[in-house]
């Protein structure tokens, strides 16, 4: 351990600090998003929407390459199709609650299978791995201002629109009643975890992406009593996740992305474990 | 019983409502008004319509013909000033959140924060329904009872005019049901309560007139609205509603403007 406590201060290896930095900054969106995503069941939506950002990221690498639209970066794409992918899903959600099952595996699916094809026509552009898992180590100081910019516009939403988030999730039909535009606000929602979601998975992949938004505030449920302490707990999680799965993965010299996501599934199924022993303990006393 | 008067004014009308969902006949031809003050029940069977009349008042359905009016304007521009209390079977009891924190949202407005002077009516409404010493418990560690009382209380919080009630005492324990019809006595004469219940039979001593869903319409799809007539049952041995009860008599059709007409004549009566 000390041995990583050192490399993390060796002038030498930047990028390490940076995945720290990045662990911080992502720790925030994980915590605030992923109790917002938790306490309105939309993990599913979410895990759609990120599968089909392949789809973007294809397409931007197709065009860039085949220089029909010279440049353009893989980001570009997939935040068109995450706000695609979430509008769709979203409205349908709305207007035909009924159908959204089939909506959110159809664009998971369609996304996908568009990325595969797009890619399969992109010479050089065949290693999905790095899609699925990422490398925080490869962030750069942009990537960081990225992140903290993106940290401050769901902290100041969260904060100003908290009453309205808090009751459209416990109750819609009440928050309707009592003036909140529901609807707007489940897009706003939708709109801005699609966001989170492609630039996080654009610098830790896919699957830490989702099990980040899930584990933490998963975790998290166990100590907090309300939606602010739900997204506090998740913020402190994810950071411990990270901190540790950075840690391990360095001293062990095995994959971040997957070693995060072990540490965070391994915690979260022994607080769930813990939590129904202390229950069964409490039922047989009574 | 309420003591209605020509001067109190209207505070709910239908006219001439009719809605469906797709094609799905739901309503038609509803015609109804309900006084300020009045402590109005709505009955009908499962199925037959009356959580879409409520839906309909609270401007979160619009209808396809016909014309609401509540406080003397649209629906949707009076419900800052209705207090509503969902049927909700369907809350998530793992959702983390206290007791206050439910009561809080009924001062929600819009898009706005809540206000310092928020927390006095918070307090007020608790007290009203005598959840004060629950008000730091988790609302997911409460009894169904309890839960449909600090529901009641999230809807006085706003401290409404009119008060809508989808059937309150669903899954409600006597004594919650008791303390819940005890809290409704007290405000009864200030605020216009509109509850809704599936019990077709009897309704609430407090109740001053029935209004029905379930008569079908002349083409046998959608449902019309009746009134009818109650008698109180004096020595009930039915543990509902606190223990007073009025029976609810179905083959009694009133005609729409019985209460005005009453009120006119000077009868006195449950109408």
């Amino acid at each position: 351990m000390r041995g990583f406590f050192n490399a993390l201060l060796d002038p030498s290896l930047p990028f390490l600090r940076n995945a720290l930095y990045a662990g911080i900054l992502s720790s925030i969106l994980f915590g605030v998003v992923g109790a917002v995503v938790t306490v309105r069941r939309i993990a599913g939506l979410a895990g759609s929407i990120s599968h089909a950002v392949l789809g973007g990221i294809g397409l931007s690498l197709f065009l860039s390459v085949h220089k029909i639209v010279p440049g353009m970066s893989p980001l570009t794409g997939a935040l068109g199709f995450a706000i695609l992918s979430a509008l769709i899903i979203g409205l349908v959600s709305l207007k035909a609650k009924q159908r959204v099952d089939t909506a959110i595996n159809a664009i998971w699916a369609i996304g996908m299978s568009l990325g595969v094809l797009f890619l399969a026509k992109t010479p050089g552009y065949t290693d999905l791995m790095s899609y699925l898992f990422g490398n925080i180590l490869f962030i750069s100081t942009q990537n960081l201002v990225l992140l903290a910019i993106l940290d401050v516009g769901i902290l100041f939403l969260a904060y100003r629109f908290y009453p309205q988030l808090e009751a459209s999730a416990f109750d819609e039909e009440f928050a309707k009643v009592r003036g909140v535009p529901t609807e707007v606000l489940f897009l706003v929602i939708l709109v801005l975890t699609a966001v989170a979601v492609v630039l996080l998975q654009t610098f830790i992949g896919l699957v830490m992406v989702i099990a980040m938004l899930t584990l933490p505030p998963g975790t998290a449920s166990h100590l907090s009593r309300n939606l602010v302490s739900l997204m506090v707990w998740g913020v402190v999680f994810s950071f411990l996740f990270t901190f540790g799965g950075l840690a391990l993965s360095w001293i062990y010299d095995l994959p971040t992305g997957a070693m995060v996501v072990v540490v965070a599934g391994a915690v979260y199924l022994v607080g769930t474990g813990v939590k129904a022993l202390r229950l069964k303990g409490k039922f047989q006393k009574n | 019983m309420v003591s209605r008067g020509i001067q109190k004014d209207i505070v709910i009308q239908f006219e001439g409502v009719a809605f469906s969902y797709g094609s799905i006949a739901v309503l038609e031809n509803v015609h109804f008004h309900i006084h300020r003050g009045e402590f109005i029940a709505l009955v009908g069977p499962n199925g037959a319509g009356k959580s879409t009349v409520l839906k309909l008042l609270l401007g979160l359905e619009k209808p396809n013909t016909g014309r609401i009016h509540v406080l003397g304007m649209d629906p949707e521009d009076a419900r800052a000033r209705i207090g509503y209390i969902p049927q909700h079977a369907d809350l998530d009891p793992s959702f983390p959140i206290s007791v206050w924190e439910v009561v809080r949202m009924g001062r929600l407005r819009g898009l706005q924060r809540f206000r310092p002077e928020d927390k006095e009516a918070i307090a007020r409404a608790l007290a009203q329904v005598e959840v004060e010493d629950l008000a730091s418990r988790s609302f997911s560690a409460l009894s169904g009872g309890q839960r449909r009382r600090v529901l009641v209380a999230r809807a006085l919080a706003a401290e409404p005019e009119i008060l809508v009630m989808d059937e309150p005492t669903t899954n409600m324990d006597a004594e919650s049901e008791t303390r819940l019809y005890k809290t409704l006595g007290n405000l009864k004469g200030n605020t216009t309560i509109l509850i809704v219940t599936h019990d077709t039979e009897f309704v609430s001593a407090l109740t001053d007139r029935v209004l029905c869903v379930g008569k079908r319409s002349t083409d046998g799809k959608a449902h019309a609205l009746v009134q009818h007539r109650t008698v109180q049952v004096p020595e009930s041995p039915l543990d509902l509603y606190g223990g007073q009860v009025a029976k609810v008599l179905h083959e009694e059709t009133l005609p729409e403007d019985s209460c005005c007409i009453e009120v006119r004549s000077g009868v006195e009566g449950k109408v």
